[in-house]
């Protein structure tokens, strides 16, 4: 009862927002990054898989919509969809290679490949190299609704997030989410009972670079441009942070720790200059200290606990 | 649910509280959107602001009796920061005329917005001569320098004192292969040739192999086109291998704050392109004077660009007597620009601020005489053999 | 002569410059194989550590007059104090726990050093003056080789070198290994356990950083200059096979070798060669060359 009034709550503020005058343009980004830790959390949090890479899904589906939607003028959604397509594949070529490990090694591979990734959308002609694909125009809903002006495109992407949000809900509640729960807890004794635990692993790894894709063909909609800062290193290691920061595991963690760091970025680098990623650092530092459940997490424990002893 | 209901509705007053904000009382708003704190960050970054703070300053501080507010954000060379900065200011700060620095791409971006927003946008530090062609806009002006006018200086000045035959190290991106391609436009013209060319991934810190490459082309000249770390790093080795010694050292795009940092000891000999030097005369000297008060470091050719700007966007407001954005072009656009910064100045029909640019040489340890005495001037390119005197024609709001 | 479509002595020069890069590799993936081996952490900080060590050098240069081979001892034993205190802070905690933590942990610890020497610093970074005594170069007759990339080579063999024969075949590493693998036990034979894991990451650090000094004379000492490397250096790591002493010699070598034929035939995969042949490494032998499964 209490999580429905807090999601009424969440959806009614979201679906007032613009008119409450914040500004849209970073609602949507915000919200297309807190798509991509969700994406991201479905593989860290509910199966225990630390991909160190995942911007190479999100870059690269973003560079393909934008050449798609810019020099061949596919509509919004069709380059949307070839942007997810290519990353679904790529997902299924990386996450071949890397779900035959897992921990460290796992994500050692996943940050290497990620780097074959960049070098290539750094040499390939399409891109724009350096420079990247810039001026994407947002197009049309099926030559329906123009997508141009900024609250027509932030119904669009609250509506495609909030989809994504109850499908990854509605996945981690499945039984094959179960299985993925079993064996983020205990993988020998899910290879024991018979699971073919790779095959597991790869789904999930896929599923999660398909809508890490989508993340980053939405977001080049959103601001008109595919770049290289959206394969590097950095983005990967941004959306560690906001899944780790949110609460990795929970629901709404990624999509909290998503705003948070969307939100720091965007206001305080301009007060501290280079102290922000020494802010970043540390906040890495507390989370893994003392902070290990993050945000959410450690709502949902206290906030359970008081409701246990009550009762 | 008590608690929940305040809990919402604070939520909702701050959000309220945070749209009304802008409706004050209309300052002019200058904004900054440059690197802070990456890469180029000692190029320009917060000595930009300075500058540009000091040019407000000399104009009274305010401008039709309106206040003028300076702001600045750090783009982290990311163009989606960038671009939604720019945005965001454009669309609830009250933004009037925005400075961008560094990094073509990210000013590639701004640009789209400047179009979108209609703000007078004056890129300062990227290179790409593409901001004034296909990426040109009615409310661009590239100011400062291009690939272009680097490519012409450094060059033609070299092959025409007889340095022939070049071998190229090239930053693997657009800025470097566009100075590369302009270098060797000029050499051919000139009568010279381009023996090879290496391309380099950016951040590479090892650079001997691709140096041994370079001698063993037996070129006389090794053109550096790239910038920052990777000119450091690849002139330190070119001296370590004692290349220096068979070859001609020449950088396409090198600064004062980069030849400060890597001393005169390895810099020494070398050729370049500026803008700008902070001891060409009374009036560079005394800006540089008031600079250094505040900055502890003598001005890069970019920053005084900065304060130069500043200065006549400002002028341009005045004259007009309006801030709107069409109005102010067409004021600036029919001005001719004479500050400390140049005497000589104009804006193109693309955007460009054509204006006189320098060749220099480094001086060798033993000519420095005093702190920062880095440059002896070698030639003083007019506004026209730098940058052409035709407008782009790959720029789409040139009219013909 | 010629090979590949190139004269022979520019390909001797290549080999020589791949082996002076190898030994850079060589040693950093050295210190990273130790923490890993003996420790089981993935330390992500070790670009920063390596960058502090020659920020170490300069600044004890730049203001207490500590000359080159001072420094050489000096600032590997202050980036290792850092290290250990760390260690005594943060990491000690996090031993029990998933081992993701440990590589989040020291992610952010870089983070960290790398802001503030920026801040201080700035981004385009500070000169270092080869030492005189190393100043000068040797003909080849192929080539002109420096002599301080000469000696670099020779140190960080003879470091790598020594290092193996300690881990590998004297009493301390043997019960530093012991201790990896069954802690209370050898805790149970009088031996400091938490003091010893403590001093094997000081000196997985101290390498690192004096990795970093050995690079300070050549590159540009730049608070970035780590954090473009260590990512080059894992591929290594894992290519040697993670924990293995002698892998991560060997492919440090091999690998510094690739890249410098790789920049004569296709410069501009010099940077991803290593993560080409690491990808290939891995689907041929998932536990990398030296690594055992």
């Amino acid at each position: 009862m209490r999580a429905a009034a807090v999601y009424a709550m969440l959806g009614a503020l979201a679906l007032a927002a613009p008119l409450l005058g914040l500004y849209p343009v970073f609602l949507m980004k915000l919200l297309c990054f807190a798509l991509f830790a969700c994406a991201f959390n479905l593989l860290l949090g509910f199966t225990r898989m630390l991909s160190f890479g995942h911007a190479a899904f999100f870059g690269s589906a973003a560079y393909v919509t934008s050449w798609l939607v810019s020099v061949h003028g596919w509509g919004a959604v069709p380059g949307i969809l070839a942007g997810v397509a290519v990353s679904l594949l790529l997902g299924l070529a990386i996450g071949a290679i890397a779900v035959r490990r897992q921990g460290i090694y796992f994500a050692m591979i996943t940050l290497a490949l990620a780097q074959l990734v960049y070098f290539i959308c750094l040499q390939a002609e399409f891109t724009g190299g350096e420079n990247g694909l810039q001026g994407v125009p947002r197009g049309s809903l099926f030559g329906l609704i123009a997508l141009g002006p900024d609250a027509t495109m932030y119904y669009f992407v609250l509506a495609v997030f909030a989809a994504v949000y109850l499908f990854i809900r509605r996945v981690v509640h499945s039984p094959f989410g179960q299985v993925l729960r079993a064996i983020r807890e205990n993988e020998p004794r899910a290879i024991s009972l018979g699971y073919r635990v790779n095959r597991y692993k790869l789904l999930a790894f896929v599923l999660s670079a398909g809508l890490a894709g989508l993340a980053g063909s939405l977001k080049s909609l959103v601001l008109g441009f595919a770049t290289l800062s959206d394969v590097s290193q950095g983005t990967s290691g941004e959306v560690i942070l906001m899944t780790l920061l949110g609460g990795s595991g929970t629901f709404l963690g990624p999509v909290l720790g998503a705003g948070i760091v969307v939100t720091l970025e965007e206001y305080l680098s301009d007060l501290v200059g280079a102290w922000v990623s020494v802010i970043i650092g540390a906040i890495f530092v507390i989370c893994v200290m003392i902070f290990r459940r993050g945000f959410v997490g450690e709502i949902q424990r206290r906030f359970g606990t008081a409701v246990t002893r009550r009762s | 649910m008590k608690g929940e209901i305040s809990v919402a509705a604070c939520v909702a007053a701050l959000a309220l509280s945070a749209s009304t904000r802008a409706a004050a009382s209309d300052p002019v708003v200058i904004g900054i959107i440059d690197d802070f704190t990456g890469v180029y960050a000692d190029v320009q970054g917060q000595g930009g602001v300075e500058a540009v703070k000091m040019a407000v300053a000399d104009s009274g501080g305010s401008v039709l009796g309106r206040k003028v507010t300076v702001l600045s954000a750090d783009h982290q060379n990311k163009p989606d920061i960038g671009a939604s900065k720019f945005r965001e200011w454009a669309d609830q700060g009250g933004l009037n005329m925005l400075i961008g620095g560094s990094n073509t791409g990210v000013n590639i971006a701004m640009a789209k917005v400047a179009l979108a927003k209609k703000v007078p946008f004056i890129p300062i530090g990227p290179g790409g001569s593409s901001l004034t062609g296909a990426d040109c806009t009615p409310y661009s002006i590239h100011y400062a320098y291009d690939t272009t006018a680097l490519a012409n200086g450094t060059a033609s000045v070299i092959v025409k004192s007889g340095g022939k035959s070049w071998f190229f190290i090239t930053a693997d991106y657009a800025f470097g292969t566009q100075l590369q391609d302009s270098a060797t436009k000029v050499i051919n013209a000139n009568g010279g040739k381009v023996l090879g060319a290496v391309r380099v991934p950016l951040g590479t810190t090892d650079f001997s192999s691709f140096l041994l490459q370079a001698q063993a082309s037996g070129a006389q000249v090794l053109g550096l086109a790239n910038a920052g770390t990777d000119f450091s790093n690849s002139l330190k080795s070119a001296n370590e291998f004692g290349i220096t010694k068979t070859m001609k050292p020449a950088a396409l795009l090198a600064f004062l704050s980069d030849i400060h940092s890597l001393t005169l000891q390895t810099a020494q000999g070398l050729y370049l392109t500026t803008a700008w030097y902070w001891d060409l005369n009374e009036e560079t000297r005394a800006f540089a004077k008031r600079f250094f008060a505040i900055m502890k470091k003598e001005p890069t050719s970019t920053q005084a660009a900065y304060y130069s700007a500043t200065l006549q966007y400002l002028k341009a407001v005045k004259a007009a007597g309006t801030t709107d954005a069409d109005q102010v072009m067409a004021q600036l656009r029919k001005t001719r620009i004479s500050d400390m910064f140049t005497k000589d100045g104009y804006i193109r029909a693309d955007g460009l601020m054509v204006h006189s640019m320098y060749v220099m040489q480094v001086k060798t340890p033993a000519e420095s005489k005093y702190p920062w005495d880095y440059y002896r001037v070698i030639k003083v390119m007019s506004g026209e053999d730098a940058y052409g005197s035709q407008p782009d024609p790959s720029c789409p709001f040139v009219k013909r | 002569m010629t090979v590949f479509g190139m004269p022979l002595p520019v390909i001797l020069g290549q080999l020589t410059l791949g082996l002076v890069n190898g030994s850079f590799y060589a040693l950093l993936s050295l210190g990273l194989a130790v923490i890993f081996g003996l420790l089981g952490i993935v330390n992500f900080a070790h670009g920063a550590f390596y960058m502090l060590g020659a920020f170490a050098a300069y600044i004890g240069l730049q203001y207490f007059g500590v000359n080159y081979w001072f420094a050489l001892v000096l600032s590997p034993l202050a980036v290792a104090l850092l290290g250990m205190l760390i260690e005594r802070l943060f990491l000690r905690h996090l031993y029990s726990l998933d081992p993701l933590y440990g590589l989040l942990l020291t992610f952010g610890v870089g983070l960290i050093a790398e802001g503030i020497m920026r801040d201080r610093f700035g981004a385009s970074g500070k000169s270092y003056p080869v030492p005189h005594l190393l100043q000068g170069a040797f003909d080849l007759g192929f080539m002109v080789l420096p002599i301080y990339r000469a000696w670099v080579v020779v140190a960080s063999l003879a470091v790598c070198a020594i290092t193996w024969f300690l881990i590998e075949r004297t009493r301390l590493g043997a019960t530093l290994r012991a201790a990896t693998e069954n802690a209370r036990l050898v805790q149970a034979f009088g031996i400091n356990v938490p003091l010893m894991v403590m001093g094997t990451y000081g000196a997985g650090v101290a390498i690192a950083a004096l990795a970093g000094v050995l690079a300070a004379p050549v590159v540009q000492v730049s608070p970035l200059m780590g954090s473009s490397l260590v990512i080059v250096v894992f591929a290594v790591v894992v290519v040697g096979g993670m924990g293995s002493i002698a892998g991560a010699i060997v492919s440090g070598l091999l690998l510094g070798v690739a890249e410098g034929l790789t920049k004569v035939v296709y410069p501009e995969a010099s940077n991803i060669v290593v993560f080409v042949i690491m990808a290939l490494v891995l689907i041929w032998r998932p536990a990398g060359l030296f690594g055992k499964e």
